[in-house]
């Protein structure tokens, strides 16, 4: 699925009877089946783009554009889980056509396995997130958005999420957005980098990474990033 | 264990207070049981029991059903809640024996009287409790159900109703004591059979052995419900937080 997306000007008024301005000229394309991830300071709106992106937000100045009929599957900055559901019944909710080996595919490539029957409120925000991940790939979407999936998890956790989500990006072609602070998993997940300006958010340089995704080594991931340092954009 | 012992403590005062104050005022428990065996025997306890209950149990699913639906309405929309508020206040604050009094003159001394003026005293309650409910909806799930485009009854049913179920089970609570108590003061009223009639009887006759035996083998009726109904059904609803960490 190709997108398109061209936001003259997105702005909010605040409850103090203040507007602001959240996104500005913020525009970028990508290729069907391409991930692009987004690297910005925190708060610079982001989420916002996101939203207007995933179709939640009409309120903008703008075109969009994207097939219609293209699947969505989002992940959420909050796992925004039904606590009233098992872990199994939450996935099944959004995904009702998906099948059981598939479902127990997904379950066991996550390690949800032992967890299926478990309540959002018996797990950890670790567990819970991978929920929130599991029931985004379940729906098979051509459309995925990932809006800081790897905050607030441990180093090894988010490794290990961080390798998940390129097996369950490559196993299928999905366009994926990808929102994260950390340059590290933009190199390792993205086709194409987009770095962020702070307030009023728009795109300062977008970069696409040559190297396919499962064949870039350690060094590769290195070099990449020393050359974004170079450009000044990691430390964005 | 505990319960019985509360029984028999509560059978001990009264048969005290009996005992103290004499017969005329407050019978002792074995004449009311007595008179609640000769009510039983003749049949007319049931047969009053059993009319004021589908009197309690109509005018309840009237008042939650359409309670339920306008309170989500005023809660969701915004411009529903600025008609229907003035006549929410009014009709929260209006007196229950006005109600009763008025639906008797305008719908004459009827069956359909009676239920609509308990379901129209339940009626507000209903309403307030849902319209907070609603307003308490999380937005984010919201979007959830609209990125995955969950279809609307599905949606409703399992994302927005279990968010209300805590607010469905407190007026569903609220209301059914309120209906319990003015049923009684209907019947009373204006209807020829039931327990409050019966009740208006005893009072003219000053029959209180009768009295009691009405008054206590309603409220034994209202606490089986109350224990066996009601609160298994709350607890059923909840279960997932219980089981939470």
């Amino acid at each position: 699925m190709q997108l398109e997306v061209d936001i003259a000007s997105k702005a909010y008024t605040n409850a103090a009877g203040e507007r602001h301005e959240v996104l500005a000229g913020f525009k970028f394309a990508l290729d069907a089946g391409e991930v692009g991830a987004f690297v910005g300071p925190s708060g610079c709106g982001k989420s916002t783009m996101l939203r207007i992106v995933a179709g939640l937000d009409q309120d903008y100045q703008g075109r969009i554009l994207r097939p219609s009929g293209a699947k969505l599957g989002m992940v959420f900055q909050e796992p925004r889980l039904l606590p009233w559901r098992s872990v199994e019944a939450n996935v099944r909710l959004a995904a009702p056509r998906a099948d059981d080996a598939r479902l127990s595919e997904l379950f066991a490539a996550l390690g949800l396995d032992s967890h299926r029957s478990h309540f959002p409120g018996e797990l950890s925000l670790g567990l819970a997130r991978r929920v929130a991940l599991a029931r985004a790939f379940a729906v098979e979407p051509d459309f995925l958005i990932l809006d800081e999936p790897l905050a607030s998890l441990d180093d090894a956790l988010a490794a290990r999420l961080r390798d998940q989500i390129a097996t369950l990006v490559g196993s299928r072609s999905v366009t994926t957005l990808l929102v994260t602070h950390n340059v590290d998993d933009a190199v390792r997940l993205g086709d194409r980098l987009f770095f962020l300006s702070p307030r009023p958010a728009r795109v300062v340089a977008a970069i696409p990474i040559a190297t396919p995704r499962a064949a870039r080594g350690e060094a590769e991931i290195e070099r990449i990033k020393a050359d974004l340092a170079r450009l000044a954009l990691a430390n964005l | 264990m505990l319960r019985l012992l509360s029984f028999a403590v509560f059978l001990a005062t009264w048969w005290g207070a009996a005992l103290l104050a004499g017969g005329q005022k407050l019978p002792t428990p074995p004449v009311v049981l007595a008179a609640i065996i000769a009510e039983a025997g003749s049949g007319a306890l049931f047969f009053n029991l059993g009319v004021t209950l589908a009197r309690v149990a109509l005018a309840f699913v009237l008042a939650m059903t359409l309670g339920a639906a306008l309170g989500y309405l005023m809660g969701r929309v915004r411009l529903a809640n600025r008609l229907g508020d003035p006549w929410l206040i009014l009709l929260l604050h209006l007196p229950a024996l006005v109600v009763i009094v008025l639906a008797y003159i305008w719908a004459g001394l009827t069956e359909v009287a009676a239920i609509a003026a308990i379901a129209i005293n339940k009626l507000p309650t209903a309403v307030v409790t849902l319209r907070e409910g609603a307003r308490t909806l999380d937005v984010a799930l919201d979007e959830m159900v609209a990125v995955f485009a969950i279809p609307r009854w599905k949606a409703f049913r399992h994302v927005i109703l279990p968010q209300l179920a805590p607010y469905l089970a407190a007026a569903a609570r609220s209301g059914l004591s309120l209906v319990w108590k003015i049923v009684l003061v209907a019947e009373l009223l204006g209807r020829p059979n039931g327990v409050g009639f019966e009740i208006g009887i005893a009072f003219q006759l000053f029959d209180i052995p009768l009295l009691l035996a009405y008054s206590l083998t309603f409220a034994t009726v209202v606490l089986v419900i109350e224990t066996a109904l009601v609160q298994p059904i709350e607890a059923r609803i909840s279960r997932w937080r219980l089981r939470a960490a």
